[in-house]
Parts: structure tokens; C-alpha cells; sequence
């Protein structure tokens, strides 16, 4: 899925040694949750961005959506400061998926409302505008058309993150920010919303950043990966590269920890992990 | 081998608005002694309730009918509330998912460890403190001394979770039911966690059920695994039989819903796809 080196790529989203802190009560010296990172998001480009909790994954990808501002440093979309974009200029670009659909679907709004919600941000469109639209997206999510007029609470999860991953596509922005996008999920149900947001990627010609801690995802959606650990990259590549000869010590840490479905293997695993005990 | 838990056909009805949900459907198990069963499935499916019956911890309105139920050679299924308190805790230890929901979060972790075995052994808060630190150092808590003095929320998310582990064992039950014990956990404290049970296992002979979704842990903890779909076993074996042939179509559908992560062996492989995939760059 790379593309060739020959044509020159844009750049979707750029971080230029950016840093995040956070005042901690009673201590002087603030928690540094992002420290000094440069990352490059090409167009096009799907990049993971995997660690553990506290490993400062969100704080970045949030800083990245424009809803968190560096202490340090600057983020650049499409080559502009994001400072310069509006919220409503910037939400045409980029948009986020989170990790759990039962919290980012107002429940008190039928499906139509909700996954419209952008459109009537930025236009007020007709009503017949509007439903055509909002089938259009259903269609894409692979959900009936008349999931419409439902509310969020008589889906199950896996339908809710593809109504979540509709109303980020209403405005047919370019950039998705997926934060642990199926990790609420049945493991079914994330295969299948795995294969949807790898079909909409060609369909829609996006870009994603994928946050995430399960290096399952890392192997099925991403081009490229960067490893974060304690506010740092501490490893960036190409997916196939970094997952089978990791150059980082703690790289191979994560990847030894994903348990196999080989019994022996998986046996073995933690075996090795009870001689640390 | 003798075993330590058998369940004949248990079933489950939750009374609903629109009617009754058979939320679980005739499920029989057992397990062996020292030995790990894993009870797999998918959300709904009732591999919870059907591990929190056996405790007597269903949702009130639930609707409880079993054949027989024998824990350790006695039949527990007609016991009373008060028995039942007796057993949980004592010989049946219990670990949750959220050790944020499991401990109370007013009471420091030292109190809440040592009321279990002054509940259930003896009215001893010397030895119940002894038993709590040393079961604290033993599940790996760093510095124990000043652990017992804490709050659940002044703990790591891995720390809470062997103090929870540690509040199982006070009194060295004979069965340790675990509900998803590793899912909040990231990879890297999950395979500490689960080695750690391993050597638990190992050290007090301890059986367990061992319920969860991920099928990596399963291949990792299980000696038999049972396979739960809308309230029924599908299937059940040795992991093996279960992971490596299994004969349902569901459990085949399971193991092939996992996404790939291409192994640390298959490293040449790998090697020659992105050199192939680059020359065609070229």
C-alpha cells in the first residue's frame, strides 16, 4: 500500500518537536506527558501510534485534533500552523473516532441527528439534503437505511462505532484520528470494523493515525508505526519492518507480550515471564 | 482425577420487559482439581453469570435452576445466603476485571485484605496483617509495608491488581474464579499477571475458572477450555483439541476474527514480502 518514493507525498498532519506537560498538585516540576516528538502523518498514510497506558499515545493524537495546545513546539495540517485553523476549518479535516461508542453517541438523539450533526455545523442543508446524505452514510458503514430513525441505545457496540465512524465522514474530511477505534469491542465484531475502515480508506482516500495498544491492529491497518513509550518515540518504521525486527528493546517487549493462540507457544510466553517474577 | 467444581445443567432466565431472556441454557461443566478451565465467549454470551452463579452473586431478579452443583464433594446449590457468604471468600476466591469496582475505595488496602480473614478464620488482626503482607509481597507488591496503608486510587492499575489477587487468596480457597482478570490491563502487565497466576497455581494448587475472550490467554492458562455462545456451550476439550482442531464452525469463526500479528519467527518471511513489495516500486 506504499506508495511509490518517486512522486512527491504531502504531509497531512506534522508534529515538530512537540512537548505537553501537565501541572502535578503539590509539586513544582510539571509531568511531561509528550516529550519533544516529530512525527510525519503523509497523505494517504495510515500511522499507528502504539504504547502503553500513560505512554502520552492520547495526549499527542489529542494535541494532533487540535483539542489539547502543545507547551512546546508546533503542529502543522496540510503545511498551516493548526493554531491559525478555526475549529469549524479544522473539523473539515480532521476527525476523530474514539474508543467508546457508548459514550460518543448522544443518547438522547435519534441516528440521523446525530451523524448529520456535522453537516448542520457548517450549512443549513434541507431536510431531504440531509436524509440523502445520512443514507449515503449508512450505506457506506454497511447499516440498513432505516437505522435512521433509531437511537443509539437499540445498537449494539460494534453498530455504534460504525455510526461514530459515519458522522466522521459526513463532511468527507481527510484525516481520521482513531483512538483505540475497536478495543471496546468483541473480537468478531473489531474484524469487521477493521475490514470497514480499511475499505472506506480507498473509498474515501483518507489518512488515519491509529491509536492504539493492540498490535494486532498495528499488523491489520497501518502503513507505518511509531513506538511510544514514557512521552518518547522511541521507534518509527514500516509496519513489516518494525514488527519483525524491532530495533528497540522495549519494542520487542510489547511484541513478545502479544500472546499467540498456539498453546505451546503461548505456554511458553509466560513461562519466560514467571522467571522475572 | 478428582474434581473440584461439577455443574448439571444450569440455567439462567432474566425476566425483561418484553418477555424472559434464557441467558444461559442447560450449560454443564467441571473442573479438575489444580487444573484451569477456561470459559470463552463473546459479550452476552453468559459466561459471566454462568461463573457468578456459582457463587450466589447473580443480578436479584435473575432466575436460578440447576440439577446439582458440588463444590469440594458437597452440594452447594441449595444453600442459603448465609452459607454461601461463608464459602466466598474462604474456599471460593473471586477476581474481577476493574479492581477500581472490586475494592472499596474509602477503605485503605491493608483493612480491606485483612477483613476477609477475620471474617472468615479468626478474630486475629496480628496474624490477619501477616497474612496480608506476606500474600502482598508473594503476588509481587512493591514495598507491602506502605501498600497496606494506601488507597485503592494511590495504586497503578497493575498494583491493584495483584492486591485484588492478594485479597483472593486470604484464606486459601480451594477455587479461584477470575472474570476477564487481564482485559483492563496493557500487554506487557497482562503476561506478568497471568504468570503470576501460573505460579500461584503452582504454590497453593489452586483450581481455576478462568473466564475471558482474549484466546491468547487461553492458549496460555488453559487445561480445557469451554466455548460459550448465547448461553449454551458450544463446545469443550483440552486447549489443543479447542485451538489447534476445533470442530464448531463458531469457535473456527473466533480464532479467525483475531487479527494477525505476523510472529517474531516469520521474521524472513516478512523480510522477503517488503523486499518484493519495494522492487515493484522500483
Amino acid at each position: 500500500m506504499s506508495k511509490s518514493s518517486s512522486t512527491p507525498r504531502t504531509i497531512a498532519l506534522e508534529t515538530a518537536a512537540v512537548t505537553r506537560e501537565f501541572p502535578v498538585k503539590g509539586k513544582k516540576t510539571p509531568f511531561t506527558a509528550v516529550d519533544r516528538v516529530s512525527l510525519r502523518l503523509y497523505e494517504g498514510q495510515s500511522l499507528a501510534l502504539v504504547g502503553e497506558s500513560g505512554s502520552g499515545k492520547t495526549t499527542l493524537s489529542r494535541m494532533m485534533l487540535g483539542l489539547l495546545a502543545p507547551t512546546q513546539g508546533d503542529v502543522q495540517v496540510f503545511g498551516r500552523d493548526i493554531s491559525t485553523y478555526s475549529r469549524l476549518e479544522l473539523a473539515r479535516i480532521v476527525q476523530p473516532v474514539f474508543q467508546d461508542p457508548y459514550a460518543s453517541l448522544n443518547p438522547r438523539k435519534r441516528l440521523h441527528e446525530v451523524i448529520s450533526m456535522p453537516l448542520r455545523v457548517f450549512s443549513s442543508p434541507s431536510r431531504d439534503e440531509i436524509r440523502s446524505r445520512v443514507e449515503e452514510l449508512l450505506r457506506h458503514v454497511d447499516l440498513p437505511a432505516s437505522f435512521a430513525e433509531r437511537f443509539p441505545h437499540e445498537l449494539s457496540g460494534g453498530q455504534r462505532q460504525r455510526v461514530a465512524i459515519a458522522r466522521a465522514l459526513i463532511n468527507r474530511p481527510k484525516v481520521l484520528v482513531c483512538d483505540e477505534p475497536t478495543s471496546a469491542l468483541d473480537v468478531s465484531v473489531q474484524a469487521q470494523i477493521l475490514e470497514l475502515l480499511k475499505a472506506l480508506r480507498a473509498e474515501f482516500g483518507l489518512s488515519y493515525l491509529i491509536v492504539t495498544h493492540n498490535i494486532g491492529v498495528v499488523s491489520e491497518l497501518s502503513d507505518s508505526v511509531a513506538v511510544m513509550y514514557h512521552g518518547k518515540i522511541l521507534e518509527e518504521g514500516p509496519v513489516a519492518s518494525v514488527l519483525s525486527n524491532p530495533a528497540n528493546d522495549y519494542t520487542r517487549q510489547l511484541l513478545t507480550a502479544v500472546l499467540p493462540i498456539d498453546p505451546e507457544k503461548a505456554r511458553s510466553a509466560i513461562d519466560a515471564a514467571m522467571t522475572s517474577l | 482425577m478428582q474434581n473440584i467444581l461439577e455443574i448439571t445443567d444450569l440455567e439462567i432466565d432474566i425476566p425483561m420487559k418484553d418477555g424472559i431472556l434464557n441467558a444461559v441454557r442447560g450449560v454443564s461443566f467441571s473442573i479438575e482439581k489444580g487444573k484451569t478451565l477456561c470459559l470463552v465467549g463473546e459479550s452476552g454470551s453468559g459466561k459471566s453469570l454462568t461463573a457468578l452463579s456459582i457463587i450466589g452473586l447473580l443480578p436479584p431478579k435473575a432466575i436460578r435452576r440447576v440439577s446439582s452443583a458440588v463444590f469440594d464433594g458437597q452440594e452447594i446449590s441449595r444453600l442459603g445466603e448465609r452459607s454461601m457468604q461463608d464459602l466466598r471468600g474462604r474456599a471460593i476466591g473471586v477476581i474481577f476485571q476493574d479492581p477500581m469496582m472490586a475494592f472499596n475505595p474509602t477503605m485503605t488496602i491493608g483493612r480491606q485484605l485483612e477483613e476477609v480473614y477475620l471474617r472468615h478464620i479468626a478474630r486475629d488482626g496480628r496474624k490477619a496483617r501477616e497474612k496480608a503482607l506476606d500474600l502482598l509481597r508473594k503476588v509481587g507488591v512493591t514495598q507491602p509495608e506502605n501498600r497496606l496503608s494506601q488507597y485503592p486510587h494511590e495504586l497503578s492499575g497493575g498494583l491493584r491488581q495483584r492486591a485484588m489477587i492478594a485479597m483472593a487468596l486470604m484464606c486459601e480457597p480451594s477455587l479461584l474464579i477470575a472474570d476477564e482478570p487481564t482485559t483492563a490491563l496493557d500487554v506487557t502487565m497482562q503476561v506478568q499477571v497471568l504468570a503470576l497466576l501460573r505460579k500461584i497455581q503452582c504454590e497453593f494448587g489452586v483450581s481455576i475458572l478462568f473466564i475471558t475472550h482474549d484466546l491468547g490467554v487461553v492458549a496460555g492458562v488453559a487445561d480445557r477450555v469451554a466455548v460459550m455462545k448465547s448461553g449454551q456451550i458450544v463446545e469443550s476439550g483440552g486447549v489443543n483439541e479447542i485451538l489447534l482442531a476445533p470442530q464448531m464452525d463458531y469457535t473456527r469463526a473466533l480464532i479467525a476474527a483475531i487479527p494477525k500479528v505476523r510472529p517474531l519467527e516469520d521474521r524472513a518471511a516478512v523480510h522477503a514480502m517488503t523486499q518484493r513489495s519495494e522492487a515493484a516500486h522500483v
